[in-house]
């Protein structure tokens, strides 16, 4: 395939992916690991150790809440040293587990390794995602064993895998590709067949050739499904799943739909990753490749993180501030779509791809004009939406009028905010109709169940009253 | 010359067509009704309970409600309605709306530099606010800007200030704060706890000077009007028994005021 994909708008910032030839190194054991036991969407597991407890590396310490919840690990052997709360990334309280190492790292029975999973019950395989707690690492976080259950009714055909990497800055899944594409390509296969589809392809950006040679050179190796390795145009977000299944296979989603509606199944490469080691090693998700980059750092580079490690403990490992160096923003995740957090005792979490600094000139302050009416955010937004015409609804709280211009559509890319030469917040307006919109949508869903169940009760009321009559 | 006369005989058609259709489809005031609407505020602040001024009317002459429920009319107005419609003024308890909090830039801190819209229920959506207590006013004016008669105020120091005399109890902030501190509390009372927060009383101390600690010494002197909150280190004020303005001297922290 010579034929280079891309899909509608999105914008090309600066690269500076200055880590990307820095090689994956283990973090070093911290004495303090604050696991929080919410890192994927939906309910947070429910913690199974009491304070005081000990535990081991790999250990099960939370258990699914509920459906779309996941298993959570402990990072390394200690004690239960408090549970609380603790600060999360976007600046709310997440319940959580610290953890006080022992420094013995002393390993829990792993999980039974499943060496022969060719021929293993696909069941079998999707009980042992949900058993090591995988969930999408490319910053959504969705529990992965959701995405594998896929809903009756609807058929998948194909697996993308994304390797894409849009975000500027960010190189961990690159680092990974080229590290470990063995077990990726492993893990790639086992979805494939757990989904049982015949179209698999991996989706990299042409800004990582080697990546691309590498992966194209080990999947020739695999057949029993062909696994593609297909070449993107550097355009972001092409990482994103609705964008990256259109570049691919020219199939939109639907507005308010899943992938699943386009019978497609979108994983990220540090998934696929985890995916195989918990299967091949019976090793659970307690650790992840995460990127520390910025300009006021000495050394960025890419190292594999234990979850619940501060950041502050990752900046101390890139070396510390060069001299005369301040952070004006500490970012987790990309520049483009990670969250400001105001606190280096933030953990590593599942989904931390990356841990970006900003330095003071580096930070714009914040100046809105009124919308000039350009056009541009319209030319860039990878939904097709208005983004300019929105946020004016928007600053005078016309969410209604916004819903029905396809604001719940919005991907919070960040490419018009990033384009808007009037400075104007736009992804902050978008993120502010999506709450009280999504607010409005769920008293609505309530109110409607509400009236369905009190309508069937009554209907069984009026059952329960006829019954005796035809008794007699 | 042509157009002209097109004009107008357009213009006489269209003319006798609407007043054709008024005649056949046009609705007649209600007389009392409207008398009723000129004696409410017309500030649609929803303060009743109904959909703006015209929707009480029509439920007063609906006999749906009764005269009293609207806290932003003049004086004598009620009994006037009510003598109208020949029905007994329901007086309701006046009630003014609080912002529990004191933690202004003088006694609270901020965690972050927040520079984004300026308003609290978009900051919110970032990072929640940025202030270090998360019970504490963000001071970005939500609740002064949906306030219909101005009685809401964001003094110097950054904090929502509600001036109790304009304040006629609609309870519009109240819903415009994210962060939930405004309630409606009876005018009758002096003082309040203005404070929210329900953890320990060192760990909010480090974040606001101004924070009720939940050291009890308000409880102690006056039992019978303030009370712990069970569960929390937070002492309420009993507004079914509001204490004394003097009780205020006793709180260390004067999360206690006016």
């Amino acid at each position: 395939m010579h034929k280079i994909f891309h899909f509608y708008g999105g914008v090309h910032p600066k690269e500076s992916k200055v880590s990307s030839g820095v090689a994956i190194v283990d973090a070093p054991l911290y004495p303090l690991y604050t696991v929080p036991l919410s890192m994927h969407i939906g309910a947070p597991a429910k913690s199974l150790v009491a304070v005081g407890d000990t535990v081991l590396r790999g250990q099960q310490i939370g258990e699914p809440a509920s459906f779309v919840s996941s298993t959570i690990h402990s990072p390394t052997s200690g004690k239960v040293k408090s549970i609380g709360t603790c600060l999360g990334p976007a600046g709310t309280q997440l319940p959580c587990v610290v953890i006080e190492a022992d420094g013995q790292d002393t390993p829990a029975d792993p999980l039974t390794p499943i060496t022969d999973w060719r021929n293993t019950d696909p069941a079998i395989l999707r009980a042992r995602v949900a058993a090591a707690g995988i969930v999408g690492m490319g910053g959504a976080s969705f529990p992965t064993p959701v995405k594998l259950s896929i809903p009756p009714g609807k058929t998948i055909d194909t697996l993308i895998i994304n390797g894409v990497e849009c975000e500027p800055c960010l190189t961990a899944d690159h680092r990974l590709m080229l590290e470990n594409p063995k077990m990726i390509l492993e893990g790639v296969e086992m979805v494939a067949n757990m989904l049982g589809v015949q179209n698999v392809f991996i989706g990299i950006e042409n800004n990582k050739p080697d990546a691309i040679e590498v992966l194209t050179k080990e999947a020739t190796a695999y057949t029993a499904p062909a696994i593609h390795v297909v070449p993107l145009k550097v355009r972001y977000p092409q990482g994103a799943e609705k964008q990256l299944i259109y570049a691919i296979t020219k199939r939109q989603v639907p507005s308010g739909g899943l992938p699943a509606d386009v019978h497609c199944v979108v994983q990220n490469i540090g998934s696929s990753c985890a995916i195989a080691e918990a299967v091949i090693l019976g090793k659970p998700l307690y650790e992840r490749v995460t990127t520390v980059t910025g300009t006021p750092l000495v050394a960025p580079g890419n190292w594999r993180f234990r979850v619940g490690t501060p950041y502050a403990e990752a900046i101390k490992l890139a070396g510390g501030l060069k001299e005369g160096a301040q952070i004006a923003k500490l970012i987790s995740g990309g520049p483009m779509m990670g969250m400001t957090v105001y606190s280096q005792s933030v953990p590593v979490m599942k989904n931390t791809s990356g841990i970006l600094l900003m330095g003071p000139d580096e930070v714009k302050q914040y100046t809105s004009k009124a919308c000039l009416r350009c056009g541009r955010c319209n030319d860039v937004c990878p939904m097709q939406l208005m983004p300019g015409i929105l946020s004016v609804q928007i600053e005078n709280e016309r969410f209604d009028d916004a819903q029905s211009w396809h604001v719940m559509d919005c991907i919070e890319c960040g490419c018009c905010a990033y384009t808007c030469p009037a400075g104007r917040p736009l992804v902050q307006h978008m993120r502010r109709a999506k709450s009280e919109v999504g607010a409005k949508l769920r008293a609505q869903k309530a109110a409607a169940d509400a009236a369905a169940k009190a309508k069937a009760e009554a209907a069984a009321k009026a059952a329960g009253a006829e019954a005796p009559k035809a008794d007699k | 010359m042509v157009t002209l006369v097109i004009i107008v005989v357009v213009g006489l058609l269209t003319g006798i067509a609407i007043a054709l259709v008024s005649r056949w489809f046009g609705v007649e005031p209600n007389p009392v009704e409207e008398e009723v609407r000129n004696l409410l505020s017309g500030a649609n602040c929803g303060g009743c309970g109904f959909p703006g001024c015209a929707g009480y009317a029509k439920a007063l002459v609906a006999g749906a409600a009764k005269p009293g429920a609207c806290s932003s009319q003049c004086a004598g107005a009620a009994e006037k309605m009510a003598k109208l419609l020949g029905v007994a003024v329901v007086h309701k308890e006046p009630k003014v709306a609080v912002v529990f909090c004191s933690g202004d830039d003088m006694k609270a801190t901020r965690q972050a530099l927040y520079n984004g819209i300026n308003d609290c229920r978009d900051a919110m959506i970032v990072a929640a606010g940025a202030k270090t207590c998360a019970y504490g006013c963000l001071g970005l004016g939500a609740c002064a800007r949906v306030c219909p008669f101005g009685a809401i105020e964001i003094n110097e120091h950054r904090l929502a200030v509600v001036h109790k005399e304009i304040c006629v109890g609609c309870g519009k902030c109240v819903g415009a704060c994210p962060k939930k501190l405004i309630k409606l509390v009876p005018k009758s009372a002096e003082i309040h706890v203005h404070c929210m927060n329900p953890v320990r009383g060192p760990e909010k101390f480090k974040a606001c000077k101004a924070a009720c600690i939940g050291c009890g010494k308000c409880v102690k002197t006056a039992p019978e009007h303030v009370k712990l909150v069970p569960g929390a280190a937070l002492a309420e004020v009993d507004y079914g028994n509001p204490p004394p303005e003097a009780l205020a001297e006793v709180c260390p922290t004067h999360a206690l005021r006016k």
